[in-house]
C-alpha cells in the first residue's frame, strides 16, 4: 500500500492558542481511517488545513508524496481531495440536482462561448453533468426529490446530500467531517453502509471524522485519536479501545 | 409609434442592457456595485469619439465601447475582487466617480464637463432592441450553463465553492467583466440615442439606480431584472406631466417592493415554464417544476 496523504509535524495556531500541535499520521490509499476526539480537539482544523482553507503555522502536508502547503483551495481539490461540512454547507436555494451539477460539471467542460450560445458541447455536457448528477442521487436516495430546494431537506439528507456533492468531484481522498451529526441511531446505520458502499465503489480513500467513538469503530479499521489539538493515540479499533490515554482523555472516567 | 413613445421603448432597450449587465455581477455572483455608471461613461465616449473624431462605423465603435469598459473592469477587478467581502463595494463608491472626473478633466479627448455634442443619432429603435435580444439570449444562456452555476456557486458560499474546485476570485473578475462590457455597451447606445453625453450623466446617482432596478427586480433574476426596469423606467416617464411628484412617486414604488417583496420582484424565479406552473393551482406538486 501506498500513502496518500500524509501529515507531519502539523501546528496551527490561532493568535496565542495552539489548535493543532505537532501532528503526524499517515492515511494510506484505499483505507478507510477515522479521525477521532472529544468536542473542540481540533478535527475540523486539521480538514481545514488539509484542503487549504487555513494555512499550516508548522509542517508538512503531502498528498501523493507532494507538499500541498502552499497550495490554494481548487488547486488542491483538482488533486483529488473533497470534503464536506460538519455544518452543511449546501447551496441551500439552488435545487438538489443543481447542488450535484455544480460539482460535477468539472468533468464535463465546455467553454464560454458555448455557454453564451448554447452551441457545440453545450448540450452534450449538460446532458452528461446531469445523469452523472441524477445517478449519484439515486445512489443516495435523493433521486425522487432532485427538484426540491436543497435547504427544505431534512437534515439528515441534507448530510446525504452533501456527500453526493463531494463524491461527484470524483476524488481520490475524502474527507467526511462528522457526517452523522444530529443523526438518530437507524439514520447513522444507514449512513455508515452509505459511506461503506461508497469506499468499495469508487476506489475512495476516506478520513472521517467521528465524535461518536461507537460510529467510527464498526467501520475503521485505522483510527487516529486527537485531544487538545495533539495525537494520543492512533492504531485498529481494538487498540484505541483499550488505549489508557484514550479512555482518559476521550472517554472520561466512563466504560468503554 | 410617436417619436416620444419610441424614445422611452428605446431608452428601455438601452437601460435594460446595463441592469442584464448588474444583474449578472450583483443579483448572480453576489457583489455590490455602486459603480457601474463609470463602464456605461466609458462605453459612450468611446463610441463617441470613435464615430465623431475618427468616422468610424457605429457597429464597431460600440463594440469598442463595451470592450475597453470590459477591459477596464477586468483591470479593476483583478486586484479589489481577490478578497472576499465588500472591499469592491467600498472601491466601486470610489472607481465610478474616478472615472468620471478623469472623462471630466481630460478637456483635449472628451471636451469636459461641457460634454460632448454632435454625435450621430445611430441608435434607434430597432438597433436598440437588436442589441437587447441578442445580449439577453447570451446573458439567458450564461447563467443557465456551468459559468451560472458557478457564479451562483460563489454568490452562495464561497468557501463550498472554492471546495468544489472554483477558483472563486477568477469567477468574480470574470463576472465582473462581462458586466463591464454589457455597461459599455449600453453606454455607447446612449450616447448614439441622446446624441450629446456629458460625464454628470454617469454620476453615483446612475450608478445607484441601476443597482436598485437590480434590486427590485429581484436579485439572481435576469427576467425581474428586466421587468424591474420597464417598470422604474416607466414609472419615471409616465409621470412626467406631473414632474415635481414623480420622483415621490419612484421612491415610493421602491419602498412598496420592499416592504412587500423584499426579495424583488421575481425573487429568483425566471419567467419560465416553471414559473408559470408554480402560479397554477396549488395541486400541483413542487417536485415538478424546473426542467
Amino acid at each position: 500500500m501506498t500513502t496518500l496523504l500524509e501529515l507531519r509535524g502539523v501546528t496551527k495556531t490561532f493568535g496565542g492558542i495552539q489548535a493543532v500541535k505537532d501532528m503526524s499520521f499517515r492515511v494510506e490509499e484505499r483505507e478507510l481511517s477515522g479521525l477521532i476526539g472529544p468536542n473542540g480537539a481540533g478535527k475540523t482544523t486539521i480538514f481545514n488545513l488539509i484542503t487549504g482553507v487555513y494555512d499550516v503555522t508548522n509542517g508538512d502536508i503531502f498528498y501523493d508524496r507532494k507538499n500541498i502547503n502552499a497550495l490554494k483551495t481548487y488547486e488542491i481539490v483538482s488533486l483529488g481531495i473533497a470534503r464536506t461540512f460538519q455544518n452543511l454547507r449546501l447551496f441551500a436555494k439552488s435545487s438538489v440536482l443543481e447542488n450535484v451539477m455544480t460539482a460535477a460539471q468539472r468533468h464535463h467542460r465546455y467553454g464560454f462561448p458555448e455557454a453564451l450560445s448554447h452551441l457545440g458541447r453545450w448540450k452534450a455536457k449538460e446532458r452528461e453533468t446531469r445523469d452523472e448528477s441524477m445517478a449519484l442521487l439515486e445512489r443516495v436516495g435523493l433521486a425522487d426529490r432532485a427538484n426540491q430546494a436543497a435547504g427544505t431537506l431534512p437534515y439528515g439528507l441534507q448530510r446525504r446530500l452533501e456527500i453526493a456533492r463531494a463524491v461527484s468531484l470524483r476524488p481520490k481522498l475524502l474527507l467526511l467531517d462528522e457526517p452523522a451529526a444530529g443523526m438518530n441511531a437507524d439514520e447513522v446505520a444507514r449512513l455508515n453502509e452509505l459511506i461503506v458502499k461508497f469506499h468499495k465503489d469508487f476506489k475512495l480513500t476516506i478520513l472521517l471524522i467521528e465524535h461518536h467513538m461507537d460510529v467510527i469503530m464498526n467501520i475503521c479499521p485505522h483510527i487516529v485519536c486527537m485531544n487538545f489539538g495533539a495525537k494520543i493515540a492512533e492504531g485498529s479499533p481494538e487498540e484505541i479501545r483499550s488505549h489508557p490515554e484514550v479512555l482518559k482523555a476521550y472517554l472520561g472516567e466512563e466504560e468503554e | 409609434m410617436d417619436e416620444y413613445v419610441t424614445g422611452i421603448v428605446t431608452l428601455l432597450a438601452v437601460n435594460c442592457i446595463a441592469a442584464l449587465g448588474v444583474s449578472l455581477f450583483t443579483g448572480f455572483t453576489g457583489i455590490f456595485t455602486l459603480g457601474h455608471a463609470g463602464y456605461m461613461a466609458i462605453g459612450a465616449y468611446t463610441s463617441a469619439i470613435l464615430t465623431v473624431q475618427y468616422d468610424i462605423h457605429w457597429l464597431p465603435a460600440i463594440l469598442a465601447g463595451g470592450t475597453l469598459a470590459m477591459i477596464i473592469a477586468y483591470l479593476i477587478g483583478l486586484p479589489t475582487l481577490k478578497l472576499v467581502g465588500d472591499y469592491y463595494t467600498i472601491a466601486s463608491l470610489g472607481l465610478g466617480e474616478a472615472i468620471r472626473l478623469v472623462i471630466e478633466n481630460w478637456n483635449s479627448v472628451t471636451r469636459g464637463a461641457r460634454g460632448y455634442p454632435g454625435i450621430d443619432g445611430y441608435t434607434t429603435l430597432p438597433i436598440a432592441f437588436a442589441f437587447l435580444i441578442v445580449m439577453a439570449i447570451g446573458m439567458f444562456y450564461l447563467v443557465n450553463s456551468n459559468f451560472g452555476r458557478a457564479f451562483k456557486a460563489c454568490r452562495d458560499d464561497y468557501v463550498a465553492a472554492s471546495l468544489l474546485g472554483f477558483n472563486t476570485a477568477r469567477y468574480r473578475v470574470f463576472s465582473l467583466a462581462i458586466s463591464g462590457f454589457y455597461c459599455g455597451v449600453s453606454g455607447a447606445l446612449l450616447a448614439g440615442f441622446m446624441s450629446f453625453i456629458q460625464p454628470v450623466m454617469f454620476d453615483m446617482a446612475k450608478s445607484t439606480e441601476l443597482v436598485s432596478v437590480v434590486v427590485f427586480g429581484g436579485l439572481g433574476s435576469m427576467s425581474g431584472c428586466l421587468i424591474g426596469t420597464t417598470i422604474l423606467t416607466l414609472v419615471t416617464e409616465l409621470f412626467r406631466p406631473i414632474s415635481q411628484y414623480r420622483m415621490l412617486i419612484y421612491g415610493m414604488v421602491l419602498v412598496l417592493v420592499m416592504v412587500l417583496r423584499p426579495e424583488g420582484i421575481m425573487g429568483t424565479n425566471e419567467l419560465n415554464r416553471a414559473f408559470f406552473r408554480k402560479l397554477l393551482p396549488r395541486g400541483r406538486a413542487a417536485g415538478e417544476e424546473a426542467q
